[in-house]
């Protein structure tokens, strides 16, 4: 029976992160919004009436003539706004609909698996009822596979005035049309590589893809193709995954705000970084047995010398204590930099994870004292409830120079009481 | 003779707060048997819903009504605004909190004090309306 008469939705915000920054500006509501990435570097967020103005990836120096031309307001990435405005509007989906898969900060897959009632009806429920309780837009694609409700969910963006945001594919008629009148590009999990690729073989829209024969794709380039063909013709082959399994590295590396030369400043963006993976690691309850500290200069200005180098650090045990952590990530650094260069990036990955009790050693190994894991525990508890930072190893300063650039950042409404919407009463 | 262990009883069920005073040795509290959930402020104010929201108020214009300047407000956006609530909403794009108000078929934005007039919403103006002020809260100089 698995894979008969199932529905899917993917709900997705439109233009998430200029679409968080609208809601606490009303005064925004019709102006263009770009949002830059990490450091004020390049544009990873544009509203929709940016976009004739903007490329996405755009550098913001290149750009800021045009921008300030156009009116266009430009913001840094204020990711705890972007985090807090997620959660509600993921909470809300969760409370309307059996499961759901949060497939990323801003979409989420819903299982609407014998759902009464019109579908088209209850995606607008969905998409009002998200728009009320936080502002923000989102656009609903309903069909019976993942990958067309992903397709439902592009069509009713690209055709938002005619559908209103929300359209149903789960008629073939109607399927069959949104197959015919999407690039096969435009297809989930079809880069830009395999669109090429498939363009040689005359498959040029999704329609083309699904009439494809499956064991062609499947020979020619792999199993995750003919997938793809599958669901397009309405066969479920992607399951809901409610449960994200754990990751298998965690990886923490940022821009410096300004280019270091001395090693001091670098060490401590390293510990901090440390910190940062520690407690991811800490969160999805792993253990690591490796790290890798990188660290670079920039890479592309010609004037430059250019140095990049890595190094791997086998812990003595299986750890999460992020002091060991950090003795190995500064002894990387010790043994990686080298004077008279400018360094540009740091990058901390933590590696052969493992959670513990399912790894077996042998009976000699060391193993993480039970004092170790205590610390750890009381850290995490101190720093949820006074907030990140405020416990630290003494290698992670509480300011610095070298933090990442964000000038144009908003408030953080949501998740700073000092920092709360001001509202005007005269 | 079948035997099935049932488990703990009550595990992953509702758990009851256990009060930090000590047993004492000879006589069992006599409060034992009244303890209560524990009193919270987010469940009364509701702030951990997605559709509640803070903010704080600068100006006297509320006053009359309880708000004053710097006070924080609770803000509902799930509940439809009604004639009569105190309400956060953007006037021709500015956030102001006023109260909601209609005579004769015009909506107005009524202030609590006798220094600002009513202003009413008219043709040309556009309102939105952002949520409901459901609760308040003011410091009184001793936090």
């Amino acid at each position: 029976m698995a894979g008969r008469d199932q529905v899917f939705a993917l709900i997705d915000c439109n233009s998430f992160y200029a679409s968080c920054e609208r809601v606490f500006r009303p005064d925004l509501a019709k102006t263009p919004i770009v949002v830059l990435r990490n450091n004020d570097g390049c544009v990873i967020a544009r509203s929709y009436d940016a976009k004739p103005f903007v490329k996405m990836g755009a550098p913001y120096f290149q750009i800021k003539d045009v921008l300030r031309q156009h009116g266009v307001q430009v913001f840094s990435s204020n990711y705890a706004l972007y985090g807090d405005m997620s959660e509600r509007v993921m909470t809300i989906i969760e409370s309307m609909v059996p499961a759901v898969e949060v497939y990323s900060i801003d979409e989420a897959f819903a299982d609407l698996t014998g759902m009464p009632g019109d579908l088209t009806t209850f995606g607008r429920t969905i998409r009002a009822a998200v728009y009320k309780r936080t502002g923000i837009p989102v656009g609903v694609g309903i069909a019976p596979t993942k990958t067309l409700a992903k397709l439902a969910n592009h069509t009713a963006k690209r055709l938002q005035a005619h559908t209103g945001g929300v359209v149903d594919i789960c008629d073939p008629v109607k399927r069959d049309w949104v197959l015919r009148n999407t690039d096969v590009g435009e297809v989930w999990g079809v880069g830009r590589r395999m669109k090429a690729h498939l363009e040689t073989m005359n498959i040029k829209t999704a329609m083309d893809l699904a009439e494809a024969d499956p064991w062609t794709l499947r020979q020619k380039f792999s199993v995750v193709i003919e997938k793809i063909a599958r669901e397009l013709t309405g066969t479920s082959c992607l399951e809901l995954t409610e449960a994200e399994p754990a990751k298998q590295e965690i990886c923490s590396s940022r821009m410096f705000g300004k280019r270091l030369t001395a090693i001091e400043p670098i060490k401590e963006a390293v510990a901090t970084y440390v910190e940062r993976a520690a407690e991811k690691l800490r969160a999805q309850s792993s253990l690591c047995k490796k790290i890798r500290v990188s660290i670079r200069t920039g890479m592309f200005n010609p004037e430059e010398a250019k140095y990049a180098n890595g190094a791997l650090v086998e812990l003595p045990y299986p750890t999460n204590d992020v002091r060991l952590l950090t003795k190995a990530a500064v002894e990387a650094v010790n043994r990686l930099f080298r004077p008279g260069f400018k360094y540009s990036k740091a990058e901390v990955l933590l590696m052969d994870l493992r959670q513990p009790g399912e790894f077996t050693d042998d009976l000699f190994a060391q193993s993480q004292p039970v004092t170790a894991e205590k610390v750890m525990g009381v850290l995490d508890e101190i720093n949820q409830r006074w907030g990140r930072g405020t416990l630290r190893t003494g290698s992670v300063p509480a300011k610095a120079d070298w933090w990442m650039r964000r000038e144009k950042l908003s408030r953080c409404f949501t998740t700073k009481i000092d920092k709360l919407w001001i509202v005007k009463c005269n | 003779m079948s035997v099935t262990i049932l488990g703990p009883l009550l595990a992953g069920g509702e758990t009851f707060p256990l009060y930090s005073f000590r047993i004492p040795a000879g006589f069992p509290s006599p409060a034992a048997d009244h303890i209560e959930k524990h009193i919270s402020l987010d469940e009364l104010f509701d702030i951990r819903a997605p559709h509640v929201y803070l903010a704080k108020i600068e100006g006297d214009s509320m006053q009359g009504a309880g708000i004053f300047c710097g006070d924080l407000v609770i803000v509902n956006r799930s509940l439809n605004a009604e004639y009569g609530d105190i309400v956060i909403a953007g006037l021709n794009a500015e956030p102001i909190c006023k109260r909601l108000h209609r005579r004769d078929n015009v909506v107005m934005l009524l202030s609590a004090n006798s220094k600002y007039p009513p202003r009413y919403v008219m043709e040309g103006d556009e309102l939105v309306i952002w949520g409901v002020v459901t609760y308040s809260v003011r410091d009184h100089g001793r936090s």
